[in-house]
């Protein structure tokens, strides 16, 4: 047994005062769920403690909050790790509280209709079967079935959405959860408009390409879904698949990004800007689209100097790193442009990701070292 | 004031798919929920689904294995309907999206369940109820204009007509506390089992057995509410499922002596035999002390190789490490027997019908009876799809004939006098909690995998006692906006009148069949006891012992063994 402070962020509707956060004492084992803890105050302490819940074992998704900070089930945290970690980190203290990006009703309980749901029907979350419908099963390959697997074992809990920072900059982003549950779709073989799908969230500002790579849905999501991956995968199969360009320049932005790094080893900021917008080249920067955007954007360019997040020097002349450190940048690309395919991260299919089989990993080493 | 032909309690699998089934039919349709529906404890249900879709295989094979299986208590022409209807049933999932396991040659998959004489499980990794309740929900959003959804409305009484018919329901808006009458031509209970009753149990905590409870208040017959599923692979601390997947896959089960003790029991079948064998098994290894120090015995999925278990079996993976701290494909990790699934529910013919006019029931809430004695794996969420359609289709059907019925908003006074007396009770009474717990813990040790008479005596006693001690249980919330409070009070009513159900079948049973076993009546005895046992309230509102006979019709009781 261990005694826990569990800090509640309490806030009643009714009430007419602003949220308060309020202290309970609790004596469970340290291997026990932060879930278990709080239904433990409402049990024997207070049962006017808002919660939902009802699985218990990460299944249904109910019990999304925010454990020191961090977004999760409640069910799914051990008392011992969330007191070790994020905003108190004392081993004892554990603050619980409702999830962001989304308004709170009471207590710990958010209004995910008017949020996460909302994106979701965003979507077309439906399949719209390809014609015509088969009288038996539709016959598809075992490996896209694992793959959508993948986003089907997303539990709708929100805790992507509730740290999405994307979401908190544009609150009309898609999002993480929305966008995982479109590639359930587009990588769905039975699926007869992945094409529109695509094209649909490209075009839309708020779309696909409205994420930032911050991996923050990454690290929340407790089924492993790995929202940001399907976000990418859904860029990928929409530019390299089905070649569409879209008007909020993502497809453009993304292939200069990744010129520059083949070129430079890190990026050139002053290149990406107007060779996302005037064309992958040098000669860029002389279409008037490029001019535009770079006006548009001087007001961020001058706050990113004023605060230091670039210098005027390095922006301008790019970034040099060691000759061999950029040959070993462009040995990366050059392996994986050697593929004949693309190789898409899966942990549905591909095991573990610390698949220790002794060969495998020996091999990969001596390989990455010859590179 | 909401009014639909259709109205259905409970946004499972079952009550999910009988609202597209009474949609499609042409009715109004509303269907309403104490939880979001993706939240409803079909999710949990991990290892797949069974049908006769292999041209190799044949619904009568289905058929008889789910009337061995019920150890010869189910119905079999409902068994009969249910296996037929299956394969299309599977076929018509696919077509709406659930994205069932394929093998090599891209066609539908399947694995190996207990109790099963082929491997005819078809399944999503181990996620498979997930699957299809948020495909099914996919297809409730698709139809939004002809399903209306009621999230988070809590029912708190049916109404019934002067003739006794149901027509419709008074339910609670959780979010803002706000009463509503909800009138229907037919209403479908689809609110699930009554796991929470035990402790512990697989089942969510919002498996409160609301529905049988409601149901046998408005005059239905409850019916084998004495057969309760001890799932023999549960966690002994907090009573987390193991999927059957896991055996299926190849598991085998172990004593504390590393015996493989169903070579014993089950000669044929080992780890797949019915689950009522294999949990009675564990529960005699245990009792004789072969089990572990800990009460438990051994499963050992190593058996099964490492990346077939990390595609197939993802979920117990995650449960062993997260719940359990063992890396299950590395060492074996400790089960023991626990509440699951209760076979008795709601009394429904193969349409879903309760004798009440206007009530249908499918589901967990409702006792077809296709289970009997006990439930195949694998057979629950078929039963869910199956009666929940064909309760959709004859609802719906049933609403063409009807006028919409017209309950005068009065009914909303009784209703709020009935929440403001739980407001306004007394303090000092018992927690809610206590008296769950209490309760839970009374079920789980005399009405378990063994029963005798003078537990079970132990437990209608305390059960009486805790129904007077409910009432004055203490209440600390008195607002509106999500008051749980209230709602775990009219909850803890519910569990009770379904327990005393429970623990009153399994008294009347004086003999030992599918999950009943009895120490002082070992034995099954088909002379006198081949009959179901329903419980209804009579006048008095006290609760009355009847029977009803067993439909057999083509397979007569034999032995069972596996």
């Amino acid at each position: 047994m261990a005694e826990y402070t569990l800090k509640l962020r309490r806030y009643d509707p009714q009430s007419g005062e602003a949220p308060y956060v309020e202290e309970y004492r609790v004596e469970l084992e340290p291997h026990r769920s932060v879930l278990e803890a709080i239904l433990k105050v409402k049990n024997e302490q207070d049962g006017s403690v808002g919660i939902r819940c009802s699985c218990r074992a990460a299944i249904c998704g109910s019990c999304g909050v925010r454990i020191n900070g961090r977004p999760g089930l409640a069910c799914h945290t051990h008392l011992s790790d969330a007191a070790r970690t994020g905003v108190n980190a004392d081993g004892v203290t554990i603050l619980v509280e409702p999830m962001g990006n989304m308004p709170v009703i009471k207590d710990l309980i958010v209004d995910m209709d008017a949020v996460h749901w909302k994106k979701i029907q965003r979507v077309t979350p439906w399949l719209l079967p390809k014609q015509p419908v088969p009288e038996r099963e539709y016959v598809v390959p075992h490996a896209n079935m694992v793959d959508v697997t993948q986003t089907m074992a997303c539990i709708q809990c929100g805790a992507c959405v509730s740290d999405c920072l994307s979401m908190e900059v544009d609150p009309l982003f898609v999002g993480p959860a929305a966008s995982a549950k479109a590639y359930r779709f587009v990588g769905d073989p039975r699926d007869a408009e992945q094409f529109e799908r695509l094209k649909d969230l490209a075009e839309d500002p708020h779309g696909i390409f409205d994420c930032t790579h911050c991996f923050t849905c990454i690290d929340a999501c407790p089924k492993g879904v790995a929202p940001m991956s399907q976000i990418m995968r859904l860029r990928r199969v929409a530019t390299g698949d089905h070649h569409i360009v879209d008007r909020n320049n993502g497809e453009r932005h993304e292939r200069a990004f990744v010129s520059l790094i083949r070129g430079y080893g890190l990026l050139h900021e002053a290149e990406l800007l107007p060779r996302s917008w005037g064309g992958d080249s040098w000669f860029g920067k002389f279409h008037p689209a490029a001019g535009r955007e770079l006006l548009d954007s001087l007001p961020s360019i001058a706050k990113a100097v004023a605060r230091r997040k670039v210098s005027i020097r390095g922006a301008m002349l790019g970034h040099r790193i060691p000759k061999a450190d950029l040959k070993a940048v462009q040995g990366i690309f050059d392996k994986i442009e050697s593929k004949g395919r693309r190789y898409e991260l899966n942990l549905y299919i591909s095991g573990v990701e610390d698949d220790d089989e002794p060969v495998a990993a020996a091999t990969s080493t001596s390989e990455s070292e010859s590179a | 004031m909401p009014a639909h032909d259709v109205l259905i309690i409970g946004a499972g699998l079952a009550g999910q798919r009988a609202a597209l089934a009474a949609a499609d039919a042409g009715a109004s349709v509303a269907i309403i929920s104490k939880v979001h529906p993706v939240r409803s404890h079909s999710v949990a249900a991990a290892g797949g689904i069974n049908a006769a879709l292999n041209p190799e295989d044949s619904w009568e094979s289905h058929a008889y294995d789910t009337v061995k299986g019920s150890d010869y208590l189910g119905d079999q022409d409902a068994i009969e309907i249910m296996c037929r209807e299956a394969p299309d049933e599977i076929l018509w999932l696919e077509h709406a999206g659930v994205t069932f396991h394929r093998n090599d040659t891209g066609h539908l998959g399947t694995r190996a369940f207990g109790g099963a004489s082929q491997a005819r499980t078809y399944y999503v990794a181990d996620i498979t109820g997930q699957a299809i309740l948020h495909v099914l929900y996919e297809q409730l959003m698709k139809h939004s204009d002809r399903v209306a959804r009621y999230e988070e409305w809590f029912t708190t009484t049916l109404l019934q007509d002067d003739d006794g018919a149901v027509v419709g329901c008074v339910a609670r808006d959780i979010r803002t506390g706000a009463l509503e009458v909800f009138d229907a031509k037919s209403v479908i209970l689809a609110s699930g089992g009554a796991g929470q009753a035990f402790k512990p149990t697989t089942n969510a905590l919002i498996c409160t057995g609301d529905g049988i409870a409601q149901a046998y208040r408005a005059g239905a017959p409850l019916m084998d509410m004495e057969m309760i599923q001890y799932h023999p692979t549960t966690l002994a601390e907090n009573g987390f499922l193991i999927t059957e997947g896991a055996r299926g896959e190849g598991a085998h089960l172990y004593n504390a002596l590393g015996e493989r003790f169903m070579e014993k029991y089950a000669p044929n079948k080992l780890e797949l035999a019915s689950r009522d064998v294999v949990s009675r098994a564990e529960q005699t290894e245990i009792n004789e002390g072969r089990g572990f120090p800990d009460g438990t015995i051994a499963l050992d999925i190593t058996k099964v190789p490492r990346k077939r278990t990390l595609e197939a079996l993802r979920e117990i993976v995650n449960i062993g490490k997260d719940f359990a701290g063992v890396d299950i494909t590395r060492e074996p990790i400790h089960i023991r027997p626990g509440c699951h699934y209760i076979m008795g529910g709601v009394k429904t013919d193969y349409d879903g019908q309760t004798p009440v006019p206007g009530l249908y029931a499918a589901g967990e809430v409702a006792c077809v009876s296709v289970h009997g004695g006990n439930r195949l794996g694998a057979n629950s969420l078929l039963d869910t799809l199956i009666f929940g359609r064909r309760s959709g289709e004859h609802a719906a059907k049933r609403a063409r004939t009807v006028a919409m019925p017209k309950t005068a908003p009065s009914v909303l006074n009784d209703a709020q006098g009935e929440i403001d007396a739980i407001l306004n009770r007394p303090t000092g009474g018992r927690r809610i909690s206590e008296i769950k717990n209490e309760l839970g813990e009374t079920m789980n040790r005399y009405v378990a995998v063994y029963r005798d008479a003078e537990g079970l005596a132990t437990a209608r006693e305390t059960v009486q006692r805790l129904k007077e001690e409910a009432p004055n249980a203490a209440i600390d919330d008195k607002g509106t906006v999500f008051n749980q409070d209230v709602l775990a009070a009219i909850e803890l009513g519910y569990m009770l009148d379904t327990a005393e159900a429970i623990v009153m079948g399994a008294q009347e049973r004086r003999e030992s069949r599918g999950a009943q076993y009895r120490t002082d009546y070992p034995e099954r005895n088909d002379e006198e006891w081949l009959h179901h046992i329903t419980i209804s309230r009579d006048a008095d509102g006290n609760p009355k012992l009847g029977t009803a006979p067993v439909t057999i019709t083509k397979w007569e009781p034999q032995e069972r063994t596996y």
